[in-house]
């Protein structure tokens, strides 16, 4: 077959299949980025009555002593480690769950990924009234147990308050972890833990041995994206919490909205959005480099 | 294997998890279901009440007759309809180049795409406020419907590139032998097959568009062109002290229910398309 002929009339078609993709993507996601790159070597703020005034590396020094900022990077730190952490290892743990075979498990599985598919906005109104401090389902049912003597006002303390958010997360977000690591358990061929077995391997032995360095991969992939997502959680504390009580769980992400949309201080608030950006590609980047390029590959 | 354990004991904590499982991700639904039904006595009543007795549906009636909440779900319908429809309209070809063609620089495009899947909104959410202003359009559906479908077009592309690639290449040369030009081979011969394809990430790209909250939150401040999730998050009393728990209950399963519905229908589908769109990058 002549490839000729064909080739001369694939590069308009390359053309057209692709671009606009492309033009949308660097809209979107290209603009906005170089967008707050540009913007955070300016001072755009009330005091320059919103006139773009250059200023360097102005908005980096002040976030150095900015207290608020490093708070808001301590409760991103903590509900992050936190949340992954827990929708791993409960992720991990469901998943094997629902790998085994048993009567009803395409409805469990339904049932398993729902949490996943609601809206985070929405469920966060009904964590706020399931932790409500008065008439909470969580202070009843505490109460009932005799585990706490009087209602807690867990969303009006500062420890108890990330606390709630991180359950509230970990319930959202476990569901999507359990299905990237269940898709792996299933790609695991039966005959190796047949063999293992052969050999005299318990359950336990095999599961250190052969499903958890398997299944890798899939959870390295389940980090990455966790945590990225987890990073820059709006929604759910903006709704749960608003950042509070006192800002005890304000997030980056909360700050950086109130920098720009609260105070229209543009130039911090778009070095915020660098640094923020900086540090989750510095992550991701240390992370796939501990993966190795052939980690990667089978990915 | 001296330490065989006698079978009954693990079949019971197998079904005791499974039982823990089912309740650890309905109850939270189920409690805002139940509370829906309450009337306000009921609600604000302590120890509350499981299996209330007197059922109301006055605070749906308070959602819909009081207040806007059809026009806030024909806004989260319209909106993700509408993305969903334009980023598979946009992806696939997209997609379809980057399984086939010849494209210089493919695996920086493909590794961009990943990576950028990774962002959170809050990334892009000062330039598309400048954006959304420079073209006028605070208040209009277009400052949604643009950005969801390009948040969207990732895993699109990712998805249907792996769904392309499983298609045997005869076809394409038998259709291009045949004289159809690339655009007609796609929309003809390959579209059919990839129908189940698009229903997958189709699901995923709605799920998404109807969940998200920054983007509606700041763009759309007019009452009657808001979503769901931030109607829902913004609905409050006649005064501050006044938290209206009932509407807010019915609101939660009003907003939840096309999801619900969702997920029962297409449980399947959605995780082929996360484990895809995720998995096979």
């Amino acid at each position: 077959m002549p490839p000729s002929p064909s080739r001369s009339r694939t590069w308009p078609t390359v053309f057209l299949f692709l671009a606009p993709a492309i033009a949308l993507l660097l809209l979107i996601y290209g603009y906005p980025i170089a967008r707050s790159l540009g913007l955070s070597l300016m001072t755009q703020n009330l005091g320059t009555q919103l006139e773009p005034q250059f200023s360097g590396l102005g908005n980096y020094g002040r976030m150095v002593g900015d207290g608020r900022f490093w708070h808001t990077l301590g409760n991103t730190a903590v509900f992050t480690i936190a949340a992954v952490t827990i929708e791993l290892v409960l992720g991990l743990a469901i998943a094997l769950l629902l790998h085994r075979k048993f009567w009803g498990r395409g409805l469990v599985r339904t049932i398993a990924i729902l949490p996943w598919a609601l809206p985070t906005a929405v469920m966060a109104v009904g964590w706020a009234w399931i932790f409500n401090d008065q008439y909470g389902v969580v202070n009843d049912l505490l109460q009932r147990l005799h585990l706490i003597s009087g209602p807690i006002n867990w969303l009006g303390d500062p420890a108890l308050a990330m606390v709630s958010l991180i359950v509230a997360d970990v319930w959202k977000t476990t569901p999507f972890v359990s299905v990237l690591l269940l898709a792996g358990l299933q790609s695991i061929p039966d005959d190796l833990y047949e063999a293992h077995a052969i050999d005299g391997a318990t359950p336990w032995q095999s599961f250190w041995a052969i499903t958890l360095p398997l299944l890798m991969p899939q959870l390295a992939i389940a980090v990455l994206f966790r945590f990225a997502q987890s990073f820059g959680v709006f929604d759910l504390v903006q709704v749960m919490t608003g950042g509070g009580p006192a800002g005890s769980t304000e997030t980056v992400s909360l700050y950086i909205y109130a920098t720009v949309m609260r105070y229209l201080d543009f130039g911090y608030g778009a070095a915020l959005t660098v640094v923020t950006f900086l540090l989750l590609v510095a992550t991701v980047a240390i992370a796939i480099a501990l993966l190795g390029r052939r980690g990667l590959r089978q990915l | 294997m001296t330490s065989s354990p006698p079978r009954r004991s693990p079949a019971i904590a197998f079904t005791l998890a499974i039982v823990l499982l089912m309740i650890f991700c309905l109850a939270p639904v189920l409690w805002q279901l139940i509370t829906s039904i309450k009337v306000n006595a009921d609600i604000e009543t302590i120890p509350n009440i499981y299996w209330p007795s007197r059922q109301t549906l006055s605070h749906y009636a308070e959602l819909f007759v009081r207040r806007p909440f059809f026009n806030y779900l024909f806004n989260s319908g319209f909106v993700a309809i509408a993305s969903t429809v334009l980023c598979l309209a946009i992806g696939t070809p997209a997609a379809y180049s980057l399984a086939r063609q010849p494209i210089p620089g493919r695996s920086l495009i493909l590794g961009l795409i990943l990576i950028v899947t990774l962002f959170p909104y809050i990334l892009l959410f000062l330039g598309l406020l400048e954006l959304a202003r420079a073209f006028g359009l605070g208040n209009n559906y277009l400052a949604l419907i643009v950005p969801y479908t390009a948040i969207n077009l990732p895993l699109t592309i990712l998805v249907m590139r792996s769904f392309f690639q499983q298609l045997p290449r005869d076809l394409e040369d038998a259709a291009q032998m045949d004289g159809y030009s690339t655009g007609q081979m796609l929309l003809n011969i390959l579209l059919p097959l990839t129908l189940p394809a698009l229903v997958t990430t189709g699901i995923l790209t709605f799920i998404f568009s109807w969940n998200e909250f920054l983007f509606a939150f700041t763009f759309m401040t007019e009452e009657s062109l808001k979503t769901i999730p931030v109607a829902t998050a913004q609905l409050s009393g006649a005064s501050q002290f006044e938290t209206p728990y009932g509407p807010l209950a019915a609101a939660t399963v009003v907003g939840t229910i096309p999801l619900v519905m969702l997920v029962l229908f297409f449980q399947r589908k959605i995780v082929q398309g996360l484990t895809a769109g995720a998995v096979k990058g």
